[in-house]
């Protein structure tokens, strides 16, 4: 088994809030993948609005870095043999119905 | 007194005793207070049978108890005066405890502390639980795990020489130790009344008493302010609302009856109200626990609604999330089936893949047996062929015989 991130990025739309919907399904989504014993880390919901950005130099901005008019809203870890896997256990997240998507990046093993 | 409850009171009595006998002379002579309440038990059994129960029996057995101690002192005593002179100055004292309501309670909550180390492995754990908590004979408990006697003294050796060992101190605790302990004590009380309740294995009346032994002693934690915690009170709900359907779940020759099969007028209307109370004291902080969740799951249960199963699968993502195990995921997926129908429940419960379980056939087979008929017999029948319990094949098989 390996370990897998899951970066979820949404488009660039601060003021938005997920309905009562959108959160059952989810966390039906979450439960599904821990039901399967291949969750790691629930990880975390970021935050839009309270982020800034440390850029060279010491620049402090504003916001995230967002050149590619997404932002980061969260990230999940999961476990599975493969990335073929980790990508079935993430094409099945509810953010594609908001136009966002997922990013699967297998954690590296620090040598010992 | 009747005489049936005879070994009642002897277990209870038994634990307390020992409890208070142990805060007496210090955890590392457990032995010595153990032999002094199995020969005041001993004494009682010989005599009542012969004269009949006293009026007041746990005073007569206290009695008895404080005498059998002011005679091992006296022996001791002479051992060390003549054994090893000059190595102790002490004069001889007599024993200066006593066997109040007050002492009882601190030495017990304190034994509950003391037997619940967290570096003893699961089994062990529950073992030495029942046996210096509850009270149970080593022959009980084998017969409550249908295990043979000789690994149930294993079990218990070194979880003994542990307890022993461990420089614990019974008597009034403190914060520290509450903190560090408190969660394995929850635990070990939170299993022994699975065991009860949820296995189907060995002796039914025992099963019975390993429930209200754990009630019993989730009762204890709420009399000391201390350890009156929001968990305990969550853990106590969990247990009354269980307790409610235990008549309703075994039909008169001790089958297990499916959820939905039960007779409803079978629950015990009074523990579920009991478990509506604890479960309000639990919800007077901010923290959610694993019990506070299960015992939300066993409200719906015992709740008619149309929302119910939303409630429930709701509940049990927040579990499964929180905490894997193959048990909380198969009922998890029961819930959702309910919620979003059996099409969906069929691909959600296939992605389990818990092929060493015969709960995972079970449900597959619970579910395929609108839709598959033919399916859902073949799955009932892994379900049979790796269950370990009698009455759980029978209820698969009185479903096979009805889907053929």
């Amino acid at each position: 088994m390996k370990d897998f991130v899951l970066i979820f990025r949404l488009a660039d739309t601060a003021d938005f809030k997920p309905s009562p919907e959108q959160m059952q399904e989810r966390m039906n989504w979450l439960a599904g993948i821990a039901a399967q014993n291949k969750l790691v880390d629930k990880g975390n919901t970021l935050s839009v609005t309270n982020a800034k950005t440390i850029q060279p130099g010491q620049v402090i901005t504003d916001g995230p870095f967002t050149e590619i008019k997404e932002f980061v809203s969260g990230y999940v870890i999961v476990k599975s043999d493969s990335m073929d896997e980790a990508i079935e256990l993430a094409k099945a997240n509810p953010i594609f119905k908001l136009g966002g998507s997922v990013e699967v990046r297998e954690v590296m093993q620090r040598p010992s | 007194m009747h005489h049936e409850q005879l070994p009642h009171l002897f277990r209870v009595e038994y634990a307390r005793m020992t409890a208070v006998l142990c805060r007496h002379f210090g955890l590392q002579y457990i032995e010595v207070a153990e032999d002094i309440a199995s020969e005041t038990f001993l004494k009682a059994a010989e005599l009542w049978a012969l004269q009949g129960m006293p009026d007041n029996a746990t005073g007569w057995l206290y009695t008895v108890a404080k005498n059998k101690t002011r005679d091992y002192l006296r022996r001791q005593h002479v051992f060390d005066k003549q054994v090893k002179p000059g190595l102790s100055t002490d004069l001889y004292e007599e024993p200066d405890f006593d066997f109040t309501h007050q002492t009882i309670n601190d030495s017990q909550l304190a034994m509950i502390f003391a037997v619940c180390n967290p570096a003893n492995s699961v089994e062990s754990q529950i073992c030495l639980a029942l046996q210096v908590l509850c009270g149970f004979s080593v022959q009980e408990i084998a017969h409550a795990f249908l295990t043979k006697k000789e690994t149930i003294k294993k079990r218990l050796l070194r979880a003994r020489a542990n307890l022993r060992n461990d420089q614990f101190r019974i008597g009034p605790l403190d914060n520290a130790t509450i903190e560090s302990r408190l969660d394995t004590v929850l635990r070990t009380i939170y299993l022994l009344f699975n065991e009860g309740y949820f296995s189907t294995a060995g002796d039914q009346a025992i099963r019975k008493e390993l429930c209200s032994e754990a009630i019993r002693l989730a009762l204890l934690l709420t009399d000391n302010t201390l350890t009156n915690t929001t968990q305990v009170n969550a853990l106590l709900a969990l247990f009354c609302y269980q307790s409610s359907r235990l008549d309703a779940r075994a039909n008169e020759v001790g089958d297990l009856i499916l959820f939905e099969q039960q007779d409803t007028s079978l629950w015990s209307r009074e523990l579920i109200d009991k478990g509506n109370y604890y479960l309000v004291q639990a919800c007077t902080g901010n923290q959610v626990s694993k019990y506070h969740i299960e015992a939300g799951i066993a409200y719906w249960h015992t709740t008619p609604g149309a929302n119910k199963w939303r409630h429930i699968l709701h509940l049990y993502n927040q579990l499964v999330v929180m905490e894997y195990s193959p048990v909380i995921a198969l009922n998890r997926t029961f819930a959702f089936a309910k919620v979003y129908g059996y099409e969906a429940g069929i691909r959600e419960a296939e992605r389990l893949r818990l092929e060493e379980h015969s709960g995972w056939y079970a449900l597959l087979g619970y579910l395929y047996a609108d839709i598959d008929p033919g399916l859902a017999v073949g799955y009932y029948r892994k379900a049979v062929d790796r269950s370990t319990s009698v009455s759980e094949r029978k209820t698969l098989m009185r479903e096979v015989e009805r889907l053929q």
